[in-house]
């Protein structure tokens, strides 16, 4: 006798659905996320990279300025497992110490440029009467110079920030701020851009049928469906915080000349390409991977919250 | 008042002292002359292709008295010539406008030192075709003298009465008073000397706008065909110019931009330029290029350029409006046993290793121990074995003997003052690498240091909290020169000339060190006419700065640090005078 | 649509003139100084600087000198610069040149590949060629341009001998030859651009096309029986294409004012490197007159990319 097949009853079918616990949108995301190889890969080695920050200093005890000439400019060895830069200071815990405050300033900024960006853009693209006036100070903040600004930002705040935080966090916070204020602005244009066309598409009429309140209808209807500029605007924007660091370091605007962050570094080793060209590979090396990861991670991202791509 | 009026006895008189010695010469330069004498030509006008040069600073004006910079003084010394120039050994010599070199053995300077008399050279012409008269020298030097002009090159004539033309080709020069320096005016990158026709109409407060700031018309063995500021300015032969056999270039190129390296790079590594400018390049960059180059060879001469560090005396962390005041003290550098401080600041100081690895020993820099050098006559010995001293381990016992003792946290301190400094210079990656070194000699003898690195552009102004003149922190590291005569930059240590709220920020003595005893040694020297005790003077107010710890030297920079084409020849580089003043003679 | 222009430039202007006055208050904040060139120089006293700030005009209160400065441009006059005392539109005229020849043709470049590489990386998603163009996009602004350029100087000009890395400004191109030169010394400084430009672009058409893509009109216009090119192409691009115009007007005027790092490593004479410079030296007429064409650059490009977002998207209505 043949196995019987599973009949399609009814009842099947409710019990089929019933067993599945309800889930949320979020869980779901994560579970579509999960299924993306290369976002998983990408997650995989940031997080290998911000252990390498955090953790690295702890169990690599060379120190990061021990000034020895006669160890200069070797290349990787066992002793040194990056190469060791003009003074002779070891390029590995270099690396390792100014990659916290790089990937910390690369993430932050950005957060905080996407967070006004996304803000203004949301509003200037959903109210009309909003739209004028927000664009027309978006296309102020666009004008602006962003050296002389700093320079009076610098001027205004580092000595009361300096004082209220201390050295390292007062410049950090300020630098933080400096990139976040001056980078939201493709992105308001980018989310403005797309709250215009979508806010004329059908689900939106048929959510205010129902009565959903403007808010509502933002953040939960139009907001997830902008998500793939604003993430690659993201992506981009880690890559470009983390190098825009670099050359407010080299202005002399940003962090003191004693610390190591990867832009900074690759800019001391720029001279040295042809000569000692380890010194510049390495911090390169880790801005790209940094870069790469957020990346694909926000490529998998795209996808996991893209309510058309469920199984 | 002024730094070079009255009473002086400059080096000049040093010099006559050395031409009185010497036989029969009229005190020029006895390195192998630049001077125009007809000299066995070894080539022939126009004989060569375009000459390129390459400065990291574009040139933006071309009148050497709205010069704002090194860039513009030397691409207008092309075509502006001054009466004479400073030679190798800081002695002028004549190899522009003037006939000889004025001197008291001469008769062209008037024994009272009061009147100086240049005689122009014969057939003098200017690019256009006119002749070049005394009328010339005297206009332009009233035209800087005008306060409306806004010259900057006006320090000069202070002190000078009238510049009159005598008779078409002599000019008398008149001073208030006796000057012993006597070649104040007229002499160097002070006093190029422009045609009255085309700047008559462009007097006073209308210099700014005169055509001629952009393409000068002048005596020089060059004249500029275009030019675009901050850019490139492009030259062709003066065909009224002096010496028939002379300029050997047909075009020159001055191209400017960029940074030092790459400036580097287009000499050593590629032969793209014939000269590149100023490459303050750190040792490690600079050696292996020179080294493995085939194409160009390094051109260096020392002057009196000195990186040093300045010590801050007053409080630069007083609270409100007595922030870095003459009237607060520093807690540490000028407090009871200030001295010993900063005698151990300086014992710790490392400038040997600083002048091998980055400068190269020699290559771009020496250990550097005095503030006044250059000058074999005032060039003290007292300071050598202070200079030579380095030892961290003594310093961090003399500062533990005199009650510093060490924190947990690895920083002396005594009756709760910590001996935190913060240090700052400009962005510079030879001045970040210095940092660093000072950084972990001084923090192993107890200090805790805070680095700072500022643009360049925000540090050398007096109106920036993080500038040298507000001095807002402990201690600060530039370069800077002299003149031949260093009255005037030893001036700049008086107690006149600290620096504060008052004055703006404006004088020079950004350290506010005051101390009687060297005010009145400059005092003294602003009188003295003898040359042997000026140069005592000179040596003793050196040894002030230096054995008292107000700026401690640490490398003496070549003032000349040029990178040349192998093929280029007739190139005798002068520490004191623009790196372009005898560019007729060079040659391929 | 017209009503709509012409409101939007009748407010171009306040907008202009508050951004000019916002723009002038932060450069007479900022603590630069043209007198900085002299350092600590003891051969120019006191007294020689401040007869110098006198005869600038320094000495006036800032917002003076703003109304001066308006009165003057509302008479057409730009000012002179601080440094070299020439015309201020002398100055950006013998630089628009450079800069549209570099930064401009790089920008140009820059959109015309990125497009069909993001199209193509979005259609063949994952592919050997998405994977290839998106790490090649990820090298393009990871690295900073200071590396690329030196990184390129190095192997083409020093080892290779190929092209040289001074720019010659004064090249005039009148024949097959000097084009060719021409061509030689931009080429570094257009690839290391239209690296930056050409990567971004691409990843931004990229990740919008990926939206539409799946889209049903697009199944709809499959199952018509449509060629995919045509689907793509004008449908699926045409629909993408918002984002891009965003990020191309922005980048317009960007290319009027940027590319500074570049333009300071290969010597290029252009506008960037001209307000570097003069922000460095407070050379403020020159500095201040060249963000106000900025600013109504991006003003102007705003309206242009709002006006096309209608053209693209008929759905979309301004109030």
């Amino acid at each position: 006798m043949a196995a019987p097949a599973t009949e399609m009853t009814k009842s099947n079918v409710l019990v089929g659905t019933i067993t599945r616990p309800p889930r949320s949108l979020w869980k779901d995301a994560w579970w579509q996320f999960r299924r993306h190889r290369l976002a998983m890969i990408a997650l995989g080695t940031l997080l290998l990279l911000v252990a390498f920050t955090l953790i690295g200093p702890l169990l690599y005890h060379t120190p990061i300025d021990t000034i020895d000439f006669t160890q200069a400019l070797k290349g990787p060895s066992a002793a040194h497992p990056f190469g060791t830069d003009d003074l002779g200071r070891d390029i590995l815990a270099r690396a390792m110490f100014g990659g916290r405050v790089s990937i910390a300033v690369g993430i932050t900024a950005v957060l905080l440029a996407i967070t006004l960006g996304t803000s203004i853009g949301a509003l200037a693209g959903f109210f009309g009467r909003l739209d004028n006036p927000l664009m027309r100070f978006t296309d102020l903040f666009l004008s602006l110079p962003i050296l002389p600004l700093l320079l009076v930002i610098i001027y205004l705040f580092r000595d009361s920030l300096r004082a209220a935080f201390g050295p390292e966090l007062g410049i950090f916070l300020m630098i933080v701020g400096v990139i976040g204020v001056l980078t939201w602005m493709p992105v308001a244009r980018l989310v403005r851009a797309s709250f215009l066309s979508l806010k004329q598409k059908e689900f939106v009429e048929a959510a205010r049928s129902i009565g959903a309140r403007d808010r509502r209808i933002i953040v939960k209807h139009i907001l997830p469906n902008v998500l793939s500029p604003v993430l690659v605007a993201a992506t981009i924007g880690v890559g470009g915080a983390i190098l825009t660091e670099s050359t407010l370091s080299f202005l002399g605007l940003g962090f003191p000349p004693d610390v190591p962050t990867w832009g900074r570094i690759l800019f001391d080793a720029r001279n040295y390409l042809d000569i000692a060209p380890h010194w510049a590979i390495f911090p390169g090396l880790c801005i790209f991977l940094t870069v790469l990861s957020i990346n694909f991670i926000g490529d998998g991202l795209t996808d996991a919250l893209n309510p058309r791509k469920t199984s | 008042m002024r730094w070079r009026t009255t009473l002086a006895v400059s080096f000049s008189a040093v010099i006559l002292a050395s031409a009185c010695a010497q036989p029969g010469t009229t005190g020029t330069s006895s390195a192998p002359s630049p001077s125009a004498a007809g000299s066995a030509a070894a080539f022939k006008r126009g004989d060569g292709g375009e000459l390129k040069i390459l400065y990291w600073q574009a040139p933006t004006i071309l009148n050497p008295h709205q010069a704002t910079g090194t860039k513009d003084s030397d691409s207008s010394r092309l075509a502006v010539e001054p009466l004479a120039s400073w030679g190798p050994d800081a002695k002028p010599i004549a190899n522009a406008l003037a006939k000889e070199i004025p001197t008291v053995a001469n008769g062209g300077v008037s024994a009272d030192f009061t009147t100086v008399t240049w005689k122009l050279k014969d057939g003098l012409k200017w690019s256009d075709g006119s002749a070049v008269t005394a009328d010339d020298v005297a206009f332009t030097f009233s035209l800087i003298k005008d306060p409306a002009s806004a010259a900057t090159t006006e320090d000069n004539t202070e002190g000078v009465k009238s510049v009159v033309a005598k008779d078409a080709s002599t000019v008398v020069l008149t001073y208030d008073a006796p000057n012993p320096n006597f070649y104040q005016w007229g002499v160097g990158t002070c006093c190029g000397i422009l045609q009255k026709k085309q700047f008559a109409d462009f007097t006073g407060a209308k210099l700014k706008d005169a055509p001629g700031n952009l393409k000068p018309i002048g005596t020089g063995p060059y004249q500029v065909d275009t030019f675009k500021p901050g850019d490139v300015v492009t030259y062709t032969i003066n065909p009224n110019f002096r010496d028939p056999n002379k300029p050997f270039f047909k075009t020159v190129n001055f191209k400017g931009g960029g940074d030092a390296e790459s400036s580097a790079r287009a000499a050593f590594q590629t032969g793209d330029v014939d000269y590149a400018w100023n490459l303050q390049v750190t040792a490690g960059v600079l050696k292996p290029m020179i080294d493995s180059s085939t194409k160009g060879k390094m051109l260096t001469v020392y002057g009196s350029s000195v990186e040093r560090i300045l010590i801050n005396f007053s409080d630069p962390n007083a609270p409100g409006d007595q922030r870095g005041e003459p009237t607060t003290k520093h807690p540490f550098f000028n407090g009871a046993d200030g001295l010993t401080v900063r005698k151990a600041l300086a014992l710790a100081t490392d400038r040997k290793t600083v002048a091998q690895q980055f400068y190269g020993n020699g290559l771009s820099g020496k250990p550097g121990c005095n503030i006044i050098t250059g000058i074999p006559e005032f060039e003290s010995t007292a300071t050598q074995s202070f200079c030579d001293s380095f030892d961290v381990t003594a310093a961090a016992k003399m500062l533990d003997d005199a009650g510093w003792k060490l924190g947990a946290d690895g920083v002396r301190a005594k009756g709760g003052v910590k001996l935190n400094i913060l240090y700052q210079t400009t962005v510079n990656a030879v001045r970040q690498n210095t940092q660093a070194l000072m950084k972990t000699n001084w923090e192993k003898a107890g200090f805790k240091v805070e680095l700072k690195s500022v643009p360049a552009g925000t540090f050398f102004t007096n109106t920036s909290p993080d500038g040298a003149n507000h001095f807002w922190s402990d201690i600060e590291m530039f370069t800077n020169n002299s003149d031949p005569d260093p009255t005037s930059y030893l001036n700049g240590w008086t107690t006149k000339q600290i620096a504060q709220k008052s004055n703006n920020w404006q004088t020079g003595n950004y350290n506010r060190y005051s101390n009687a005893e060297f005010d009145g040694i400059i005092d003294q020297l602003r009188k003295e006419t003898d040359p042997a005790k000026r140069a005592t003077l000179v040596k003793k107010a050196n040894d002030i700065l230096i054995l008292d710890v107000v700026i401690i030297p640490i490398v003496t920079r070549t003032q000349v640090t040029s990178g040349i084409s192998s093929t280029l020849k007739g190139v005798v580089p002068t520490g004191w005078d623009s790196e372009m003043y005898a560019i007729q003679d060079w040659y391929k | 649509m017209g009503r709509y222009i012409a409101r939007r430039l009748l407010i171009a202007i306040p907008t202009i003139i508050v951004i000019s006055f916002v723009v002038y208050a932060i450069l007479a904040l900022a603590p630069t100084d043209p007198l900085s060139q002299f350092g600590a120089d003891p051969r120019v006293p006191p007294e020689v600087r401040a007869r110098i700030r006198e005869a600038l005009g320094l000495n006036d209160p800032w917002p003076i000198r703003y109304v001066k400065w308006v009165s003057a441009l509302a008479r057409g006059d730009f000012g002179t610069s601080f440094m070299s005392h020439s015309s201020v539109m002398d100055l950006i005229g013998q630089r628009l040149p450079n800069t549209l020849a570099v930064v401009g043709v790089a920008y140009v470049i820059g959109v015309i590949l990125a497009v069909p590489i993001g199209m193509i990386s979005a259609v063949r998603r994952y592919s050997f060629f998405d994977h290839f163009a998106t790490t090649f996009a990820f090298v393009g602004f990871s690295v900073p341009t200071f590396f690329t350029g030196l990184l390129l100087i190095i192997v083409f000009s020093i080892n290779l001998r190929w092209f040289p890395f001074i720019y010659d400004s004064t090249l005039q191109i009148h024949d097959v030859n000097s084009f060719i030169d021409q061509v030689k010394q931009s080429i570094m400084p257009i690839t290391v651009l239209a690296l930056f430009d050409t990567a971004t672009i691409a990843r931004y058409t990229r990740a919008e096309m990926l939206e539409h893509l799946p889209l049903d009109y697009v199944r709809t216009a499959r199952s018509k029986g449509l060629r995919e090119q045509v689907v793509v192409l004008r449908h699926v691009l045409r629909n993408s294409l918002i984002p891009v115009v965003t990020l191309v007007a922005l980048g317009v005027p960007a290319v009027f004012g940027g590319a500074i790092v570049t333009e300071q490593i290969f010597r290029v004479p252009g506008i960037g490197e001209l307000l570097v410079r003069s922000i460095g030296d407070g050379d403020t007429p020159v500095v201040a007159a060249i963000l106000l064409i900025f600013a109504v650059l991006v003003v102007l490009f705003n309206l242009i990319a709002d006006v096309l977002y209608a053209v693209l998207d008929p759905r979309i209505k301004y109030t």
